[in-house]
């Protein structure tokens, strides 16, 4: 052994607790890991390439012409709600992806280790968001081809998207949760799509919410999604949606400050 | 910190942990002295992986205390991190990377700079053997290699305790001879080790004391040879030559030495406890009488399969629990 001496256990200078600077650093690396893995499975990725063209694509040409007259006219309301329906979808695989991983025994080790314990979690989820950045980019580029030509140009995509990419990873905190709790990685899909359909569909993803009735208008109202649908259509066609940004970036702290603790003390307690 | 705190590498008092109505560990105290090997030897589901589980705060103990060398696994468990090292039973190490990046990713998470964890990881795989295996992707990987890497992994930080789960659960002989070399030339670098195994001679061949485990208790705690003495001082072995004389050199064996044989009846084989050596004489003679013809004829000491028949009170048996449980072949354990 090149080990040629172990420092004695009671020698040694321990704390007890992990500092943020630790915390961030293991998260970093965890997301490394995640990295390598979406490299090493590319195959990973096909809900994150095709979702975004075939959705983009079909939603835009059944709706499109019913809706505002043209495909082409439709595009500008429809693809920054599209954008957001895709992209939350794809933070449900977080938690599924999360409950296969924890099933390794790979997650023995973390937890055997002198490391931050929402680490595992975080990094995770920060590699996702290279799944969010792909769809979104694919998106619109799929968009472009179509002949979307937003009037705020690329900086207002490039707004919108950074806008979607994070209120994603903040909702990826509540699949994530799913992950922790269920017992398999069915399961987690089961329920985060229960939450998931009523979230982006009672929104005004695809259709302008004035021809719903009273009541559902109001859950549209008050829905986060429509919030930050309204914010990205707002940054890409360049009009004022100071309020709506508010309100998202507002409710994805309050879902990552209530989610995240809630899972990492599931996922303690799981181990 | 006290002396008795450091002399200690692990002090267990009436560890319990439940799963539901299993008792799985039913009060399991042990003291493992520093930079000695203690094995905890015991059948599936006996409770080894549960105990080792609390030790390594992988799992909060019901009831009891658990200390690692002088600090509460529950109280500091950040702490007793930093002083562990775990092998599984089941490799943990990532199956999606390979063995570089598994090393990398555990040194990086243990605070090495970017270089030194390349430089820990190179290092490692040259000592254990995996250098030409190390950009491979683990699913091409044998288990006596997955397991030497999740080895590897668990000495980046030289931790001065580390926990075997089985290390050699469903090796091959040579391999399982190699990761006893490892394992023992860990301990000449001044590890203590805690190893966890089913194979009685492992325990026999590594460990400077053993616990007896088994139903979620200690059933007998000591050196092998202590073990191995309180079931008495040596064994008689005969090889028949006709099987079939079995009946008749059992009643023999037992009228001449006044104890009874136990028949392996396969290969015509007789396994009795002996007292007094002068005996075996009287009893060779009886034999000739009777036309009983040998084929081997062996005093030895105790296997530690006797001592765990005779401590318990039942055999090796195999029954699944959520402990030891995966269906991993029950090999038997093969005696060297």
């Amino acid at each position: 052994m090149t080990t040629a001496t172990i420092v004695p256990g009671a020698e040694r200078a321990l704390k007890n607790h992990v500092s943020l600077g630790q915390t961030v650093r293991n998260s970093l690396s965890m997301a490394y890991r995640g990295l390598l893995k979406i490299k090493r499975t590319p195959e990973q990725l096909v809900d994150v390439t095709l979702q975004p063209i075939l959705f983009t694509l079909m939603f835009t040409y059944i709706f499109g012409g019913a809706i505002a007259g043209d495909a082409l006219s439709y595009l500008p309301f429809f693809l920054p709600g599209i954008l957001v329906q895709t992209v939350i979808t794809t933070s449900v695989v977080t938690g599924v992806q999360l409950r296969e991983d924890m099933d390794k025994g790979v997650f023995d080790r973390f937890r055997s280790l002198p490391i931050a314990r929402v680490a595992p979690l975080a990094g995770a989820l920060l590699a996702d968001t290279v799944r969010y950045g792909i769809a979104t980019t694919l998106t619109f580029v799929t968009g472009y081809l179509m002949g979307f030509r937003p009037e705020a140009g690329f900086g207002g995509v490039l707004a919108a998207s950074v806008v979607v990419i994070v209120a994603a990873w903040a909702l990826s905190w509540i699949f994530a949760f799913f992950g922790v709790i269920a017992r398999s990685a069915g399961s987690v899909q089961g329920i985060s799509f229960l939450v998931l359909f009523p979230l982006t569909f009672l929104s005004n993803a695809y259709v302008p919410a004035d021809t719903m009735p009273d009541w559902l208008q109001w859950f549209v109202g008050i829905n986060p999604v429509s919030h930050l649908v309204t914010a990205a259509r707002g940054l890409t066609m360049g009009t004022d949606v100071t309020g709506d940004l508010f309100a998202t970036l507002l409710g994805a702290a309050i879902v990552v400050a209530v989610f995240a603790p809630l899972t990492v003390r599931a996922y303690m307690r799981k181990a | 910190m006290n002396l008795t705190d450091s002399t200690w590498a692990i002090e267990a008092d009436g560890l319990v942990k439940t799963f539901g109505a299993n008792r799985a560990v039913d009060g399991v105290d042990l003291r493992v002295a520093a930079g000695t090997v203690y094995g905890v030897l015991g059948p599936n589901g006996a409770g080894k992986t549960t105990t080792i589980s609390m030790l390594a705060t992988l799992l909060r103990p019901d009831a009891g205390t658990g200390r690692i060398f002088g600090h509460d696994v529950v109280k500091e468990p950040q702490i007793v991190r930093q002083l562990i090292g775990v092998t599984g039973q089941y490799a943990s190490v990532d199956e999606t990377l390979s063995a570089t990046e598994n090393l990398v990713l555990f040194s990086r998470l243990l605070g090495l700079g970017r270089a030194e964890a390349k430089r820990k990881a190179a290092e490692l795989l040259e000592e254990f053997g995996l250098t030409d295996a190390a950009k491979r992707p683990l699913k091409q990987f044998s288990g006596g290699m997955r397991r030497r890497l999740d080895l590897a992994a668990s000495l980046i930080a030289q931790p001065p305790l580390i926990f075997l789960d089985e290390p050699t659960t469903g090796l091959d002989p040579r391999t399982r001879a190699q990761m006893w070399d490892t394992i023992r030339r860990l301990v000449s670098s001044g590890s203590t080790v805690l190893l966890t195994t089913q194979y009685l001679d492992e325990a026999d061949q590594l460990a400077d004391r053993i616990a007896v485990i088994d139903r979620g208790r200690v059933a007998a705690e000591g050196t092998a040879d202590e073990l191995k003495a309180s079931v008495g001082s040596s064994s008689l072995q005969l090889r028949l030559a006709e099987p079939r004389d079995l009946g008749d050199a059992q009643a023999a064996i037992e009228r001449v030495l006044g104890v009874r044989a136990t028949a392996s009846p396969e290969a015509g084989r007789l396994t009795a406890p002996m007292q007094d050596a002068d005996r075996v004489t009287e009893l060779l003679i009886t034999l000739r009488e009777a036309g009983i013809h040998l084929t081997e004829l062996s005093v030895q000491k105790p296997t530690l399969d006797e001592v765990f028949l005779t401590l318990t009170g039942h055999g090796v048996e195999s029954d699944d629990s959520d402990d030891d449980a995966s269906a991993e072949p029950q090999l038997e354990g093969s005696r060297a």
